[in-house]
């Protein structure tokens, strides 16, 4: 346990101190808010959400992508690390790689949680209703789970790539794919049948439909079953990341 | 006692044997130099000792232990300084090794303590609280090797330690190895291109190419195999000097990168006649010197070339076994 608080501490401190991709990483999640929400607020009616508008309606959902982006970055973040030579240092310690890879997972957690925990407060400001301590607790714990998740998604990842040139390639076929899919900016429930389907096969849904629960009370997914398979594919993708992070060559 | 005992070790990759059954024992307290060009296999020797490379066959013994059996034990009576920088530049260089502490399990009162011994042995107590990106090439070399010291290592092994470091830092790092293996009694094993390092700082080295130790003794020994003296003469003809030196005082002639090694007895008696010599074929000369032999000229003397021209041979075979994709 003392190693992964080690590796947790490290993220930690690396994040705090890089001031510049805090704000960074803000950025787009504020701007989609923004023009989508206020742009499109007025014109789209969500069916069945009574009396909430468009801008209520994504906030889950942009909550969920600032999370699912800072965690699969710090995942990568591991590269680098390859890269400098500082995986070195940690792999010839007398430390297993499955205590590294957790520690690496959840530092990367912690910092995504924190960055859509910055979104969500922003977005009490521009419309969101204070949703009660009960509905804000249920909102982060989906929203850690999303973290776990994709950290070790993005852990997975980076074990398979030798350095960074490969990264557009995940970002356009991965993970724009999971958030475009995952039914953060639009309901699911009136998708053709196929699309819906497919909706169903991407982890990101049930964590959006988990903190839409908690921030708005209504969710197109019970809340329990949201719960059942993010936690269920949080598991499996530790399991992966670890496996294939133990067979990473340096 | 035996602190690394080698038998046969071998590394392949992909067909390219890096690695080719080496053998030796390294004692307690020694330090014990690999010599040789860049791509002999220095590194990957290293590697497989601190267990970040499986062998492909062979066995070795770091501290009494299996490096195939008990990966953990040897990892921790090991310390090593890579040759590429290891460390993270965003933390400071107090944090850095507070981090190598408490992967070691360190408890924190000791941590504590030796930290600030150690940042004061290599001179960084004043700037523990930098980030380390801030910091010049000797001095994250010092930070590192601080760090590789911190949980007390009985082997602690330095990949190129001085590699892109200027004289006056280089020196300055000679001396702290020295002290440390004096003061300490810590042992340590060093790889080097450099002939001057491996012959200052090294009690016994063995000296590798292509994968294959050569030859193994104390940097007197090696140098005294060759004996006399060695006369070093560049000439734009130098491909015509060696049939015209034939004098019977004259023990081994080698030609290489437009230049002509003479080795000889007594130098200073028979260097008139060699200049008269080649003056008399009309044979020019930029220029001549005498010295003492090197280890620069041990390996020259085993091999039949000098360090450049091998260095220049397996960088072309690297590329050659790597083409496809890998950097």
């Amino acid at each position: 346990m003392d190693i992964v608080y080690t590796l947790w501490l490290r993220s930690i401190k690396r994040y705090v101190r890089s001031k510049s991709r805090i704000l960074g990483s803000l950025g787009m999640p504020l701007f989609l808010l923004l023009a989508l929400g206020f742009g499109l607020n007025s014109v789209v009616q969500i069916p069945g959400a009574q009396g909430a508008g468009y801008i209520e309606f994504i906030i889950p959902g942009i909550i969920a992508m600032s999370v699912l982006f800072t965690s699969v970055f710090s995942g990568i973040q591991i590269i680098w690390d390859k890269q400098f030579g500082f995986l070195k240092e940690t792999l010839v310690a007398p430390v297993s790689r499955l205590e590294i890879m957790l520690g690496q997972t959840f530092g990367g957690a912690t910092t995504a949680v924190i960055q859509g925990a910055i979104i969500l407060v922003l977005s009490l400001f521009i419309g969101l209703q204070f949703p009660g301590i009960s509905g804000f607790l249920i909102a982060f714990v989906f929203m850690l789970l999303i973290g776990i998740c994709f950290a070790a998604l993005g852990i997975a990842i980076a074990s398979k790539m030798e350095d960074m040139h490969g990264f557009q390639l995940i970002m356009n076929f991965v993970i724009f794919p999971i958030f475009g899919l995952s039914g953060a900016l639009f309901p699911i429930e009136n998708l053709p049948a196929w699309v819906r389907m497919v909706t169903y096969l991407d982890p990101l849904t049930y964590g959006v439909e988990g903190i839409r629960y908690g921030l708005l009370g209504t969710a197109a997914i019970s809340p329990v079953t949201c719960l059942a398979v993010l936690g269920g594919s949080t598991a499996v993708m530790i399991v992966i990341g670890a496996a294939l992070f133990r067979k990473a060559s340096i | 006692m035996t602190a690394i005992h080698v038998e046969g070790l071998t590394k392949e990759f992909d067909g390219f044997v890096a690695v080719d059954a080496i053998s030796f024992d390294i004692e307690e307290g020694e330090i014990f130099g690999l010599l040789g060009p860049n791509g002999a296999g220095k590194t990957t020797t290293i590697s497989m000792l601190a267990t970040l490379l499986e062998p492909t066959a062979g066995t070795a013994l770091v501290n009494g232990v299996d490096i195939r059996g008990d990966q953990d034990g040897v990892r921790k009576s090991i310390g090593i300084v890579f040759q590429d920088p290891s460390l993270d530049e965003e933390l400071t260089a107090w944090e850095n090794m507070d981090f190598h502490g408490r992967l070691y399990r360190i408890p924190r009162d000791v941590r504590e303590e030796r930290i600030s011994t150690l940042l004061r042995l290599v001179e960084l107590d004043d700037r523990k609280d930098s980030l380390v990106k801030t910091f010049s090439g000797g001095m994250r070399r010092r930070l590192e090797i601080a760090r590789g010291l911190m949980h007390e290592p009985k082997v602690l092994f330095l990949d190129e330690p001085t590699l892109g470091l200027d004289p006056q830092t280089r020196n300055h790092l000679w001396h702290y190895i020295k002290s440390l293996n004096a003061d300490k009694g810590v042992t340590i094993i060093l790889t080097t291109h450099y002939m001057d390092e491996a012959d200052r700082l090294c009690d016994r080295i063995a000296i590798i190419d292509r994968g294959t130790i050569i030859a193994m003794d104390t940097p007197e020994h090696l140098k005294g195999l060759i004996g006399g003296d060695v006369i070093t003469i560049a000439s734009p003809d130098a491909a015509s000097i060696p049939a015209v030196l034939t004098a019977e005082w004259i023990t081994r002639i080698d030609l290489h990168d437009g230049r002509v090694t003479v080795h000889l007895r007594e130098a200073e008696s028979h260097i008139a006649e060699l200049v008269g010599l080649l003056g008399s074929h009309a044979i020019e000369i930029s220029s001549v010197s005498i010295h003492k032999p090197t280890l620069e000229d041990v390996f020259l003397y085993y091999t039949g070339r000098t360090m450049r021209e091998e260095e220049a041979d397996a960088a072309a075979r690297m590329r050659m076994m790597h083409r496809p994709g890998r950097r």
